[in-house]
């Protein structure tokens, strides 16, 4: 490495620099945007915990978990689901892997002027449908209209809060040297079914979106009784990126075992044919557990006792690493860095 | 899976590794350089080097497309979309390169530029056929691979009769970018750059098969084995580099065989030559102005030049001065011996080419390899 300006990062260029694509995919380009801009100006000890969702003090006993989340997906229905319960999904698992029990939704709606009311209905339905199927009202909402060609359809943006019993909440900053880290499903399954329903690329392939609420599997796997330290949904990024988040919270470095890591044949070959890297590819019905080492048989059992862990896997480990880096020991023999996302994979991805 | 996996299995790997081990002399070096970014991937990604013995050393060769495109290109491809308004469509890897100005083509579609990334030339013609009113560019990049659906789409666009559809072409050529190497100062007799041998390219090979790489073996007395891009097909060209050296041959070998042959895909070679024709001059990044290096369209498809449609002059612009890319594209520095490598210069802010593609030496070297520096 070289000796100029060790660990310096060029900060943005606030005077003369644009949002580019790469500032909402989720990689690096995302998180310096957040931290020096976002976090800077409205900065606080709630926001400053840097998860997905803020824990936040309440009247008498536990914590309330408030995550709030914009979808802008393309295109609006996709194998597997549409924007609706997409933008049920990602909040009640943005409440979820805080350790908090899910109570309610907001729902804010931005509308292109033109947009189909057939459409439009369809979305409600399903979010209205995902929303019973949780057990997560949407008790409150907004509706704006912007003119054609200022918007794309619909955008829709929810907000989630729930509640944490004390002592049960989870956080990024809390793996630790020695952890095991699981998955709970194959990964990449959503991104590649969003790409493979682009019309430009004109390729068919069988693969559904993993869009799921997955307040249910992670009501199992507490109840397994095994010692989680850290939740997270790998969506934007994928699970490289995630884990790097992590990593950097935490203080830790992680080593994966590509061989373990779960991938649908399907989605392989559908990477490989875009030139992806499934580990970079989000998901919307998977997360990422990082608990004690002694527990993972433990809490796999649980996880794969369950119809959305029903593949689950150990996947790797966390050690000390001052600098932080998530590696891997690769199938072929050797080893690699899995760094942070970089750049933009794939637009408008959830 | 099928075609996948069986290039990948790693105790396979573990025996070529040690096949490596038994034919590589313990008494010498043997530097290697892999002129591919797609071997340069290839080998970061799945760890290829931590399998070789030390004596074994890959250099990365300048067969990036992105890497070895010159700010003042990229600079036309920026013009053309944010003054001529054109519709600028090329490929994804393209869009991050930087140019003048702290711009790039994806800043300049953040300032309003109507720029698209395609996934194939015929995707830009569609994107023409179906916008009559608006002038579309192909800015075409990349070595032999990418140069036939250049000239179909060229061809193409002139059976449909577009009027609004030309191409950027800064289609470059391998052979030449091979001996400007083997002629700089830095690898010639007293320079510092030891090499063997080469890996030669993949894809481009089965476009232009193993005959054009002979120069290199009869000329310059250099072994050339074309590898495919899989990690154990790199492996394999390794060994057989090795074994060319210990018995003082210089050979153009072919392991890539189950894709390329001695005359390469002759129906992509004619439609080439229907379309393209050999320039004068180019300038590349790092290597500088090469003769008889890259393509430009033929007369009679002068009406899809966008050179000429567009009236534009080329203007060759210098590299950031404390970017090391272009002595890392001739094989002279590593990634990590670039003072700006991994501190002003990441994959998210990019100063050098070389940055930008995954397959670029620099990039694969920060997003797979940098731990080995710390």
């Amino acid at each position: 490495m070289s000796e100029a300006r060790k660990n310096y990062v060029r900060p943005l260029d606030i005077r003369h620099g644009r949002i580019d694509m790469a500032h909402g995919a989720g990689g690096r380009a995302m998180a310096q945007l957040i931290e020096e801009l976002f976090a800077k100006y409205l900065g606080n000890e709630y926001l400053a915990q840097g998860d997905d969702g803020a824990l936040l003090p309440a009247a008498g006993d536990g914590r309330l978990v408030m995550a709030t989340d914009s979808h802008v997906v393309s295109p609006l229905f996709f194998p597997g689901g549409d924007i609706g319960c997409l933008s049920v999904h990602g909040t009640i698992n943005d409440v979820a892997v805080m350790g908090a029990k899910p109570l309610y939704l907001s729902a804010g709606f931005i509308l292109e002027e033109g947009f189909k009311l057939s459409d439009l209905a369809l979305i409600v339905q399903s979010m209205a449908s995902a929303a019973r199927e949780a057990g997560v009202p949407i008790v409150t909402g907004d509706t704006k209209v912007v003119e054609r060609g200022k918007g794309d359809g619909v955008f829709i943006t929810t907000t989630g809060i729930g509640v944490v019993a004390p002592g049960r909440e989870l956080s990024g900053r809390y793996a630790r040297p020695g952890d095991s880290i699981l998955v709970s499903g194959t990964l990449g399954d959503h991104g590649m079914a969003i790409m493979a329903a682009r019309e430009s690329l004109g390729f068919e392939s069988p693969i559904v979106s993993d869009t799921a609420a997955l307040h249910g599997l992670i009501e199992a796997m507490r109840l397994s009784g095994a010692d989680i330290h850290v939740l997270r949904d790998p969506t934007r990024g994928g699970l490289a990126t995630t884990l790097n988040e992590i990593a950097r919270q935490s203080g830790v470095g992680m080593m994966l075992q590509e061989e373990d890591l779960p991938v649908k044949p399907a989605v392989n070959a559908a990477c490989e044919f875009l030139g992806l890297d499934p580990l970079y590819v989000a998901n919307e019905g998977k997360l990422v557990a990082i608990c004690a080492e002694q527990d993972a048989g433990k809490l796999l059992a649980a996880m794969r006792a369950h119809p959305l862990g029903a593949e689950a896997a150990i996947v790797g480990r966390v050690h000390e690493d001052a600098h932080h880096f998530v590696q891997m020991t690769t199938a072929f023999g050797g080893k690699r860095i899995v760094d942070w996302l970089s750049g933009e994979q794939l637009p408008r991805i959830c | 899976m099928k075609y996948i996996d069986e290039f990948r299995d790693g105790e396979v790997a573990k025996g070529l590794a040690e096949a490596i081990r038994r034919e590589a002399d313990p008494g010498r070096t043997y530097h290697f350089m892999e002129f591919c970014g797609g071997h340069t991937h290839a080998i970061s990604r799945y760890g290829v080097s931590d399998l070789l013995p030390a004596n074994v050393k890959m250099i990365h060769g300048p067969g990036c497309p992105v890497c070895v495109l010159p700010i003042g290109r990229i600079d036309q491809a920026i013009r053309l979309a944010l003054e001529q308004r054109v519709t600028l469509c090329t490929y994804g890897d393209c869009l991050r390169v930087p140019a003048s100005d702290g711009l790039s083509l994806m800043k300049a579609k953040a300032r309003g530029g109507d720029i698209h990334m395609v996934y194939s030339s015929a995707d830009a013609v569609t994107l023409a056929q179906k916008n009559p009113d608006k002038q579309v560019v192909f800015f075409a990049i990349g070595f032999e691979t990418t140069t036939p659906p250049t000239a179909v789409a060229i061809k193409q666009a002139a059976a449909l009769g577009l009027k609004n559809f030309s191409v950027l072409c800064c289609h470059v050529l391998t052979p030449s970018a091979i001996s400007s190497i083997l002629e700089s100062p830095d690898v010639r007799d007293g320079g510092t750059v030891r090499l063997d041998g080469f890996i030669g390219p993949a894809h481009v090979s089965t476009i232009i098969g193993s005959r054009p790489y002979e120069f290199v073996a009869e000329e310059y007395r250099m072994p050339v084995v074309i590898a495919g891009f899989e990690p154990l097909d790199v492996m394999q060209a390794i060994k057989m580099l090795i074994r060319q050296v210990n018995e003082g041959r210089a050979e153009v070998e072919n392991e890539f065989s189950r894709a390329v042959d001695r005359n390469g895909n002759q129906k992509a070679q004619q439609l080439v030559a229907d379309v393209f024709e050999v320039r004068e001059h180019f300038e590349w990044r790092g290597l500088g102005v090469l003769p008889c290096s890259a393509l430009r369209i033929r007369s009679q498809f002068a009406e899809f030049d966008a050179e000429k449609r567009f009236s534009l002059d080329y203007q060759s612009v210098p590299d950031h001065t404390a970017c090391e890319c272009g002595a890392i594209l001739r094989g002279v520095k590593r990634p990590q011996d670039c003072k700006i490598f991994g501190t002003v210069c990441t994959p998210e802010n990019p100063i050098g080419s070389c940055m930008v593609s995954s397959e670029g030496a620099c990039a694969a070297h920060y997003s797979y390899g940098r731990y080995k520096d710390v």
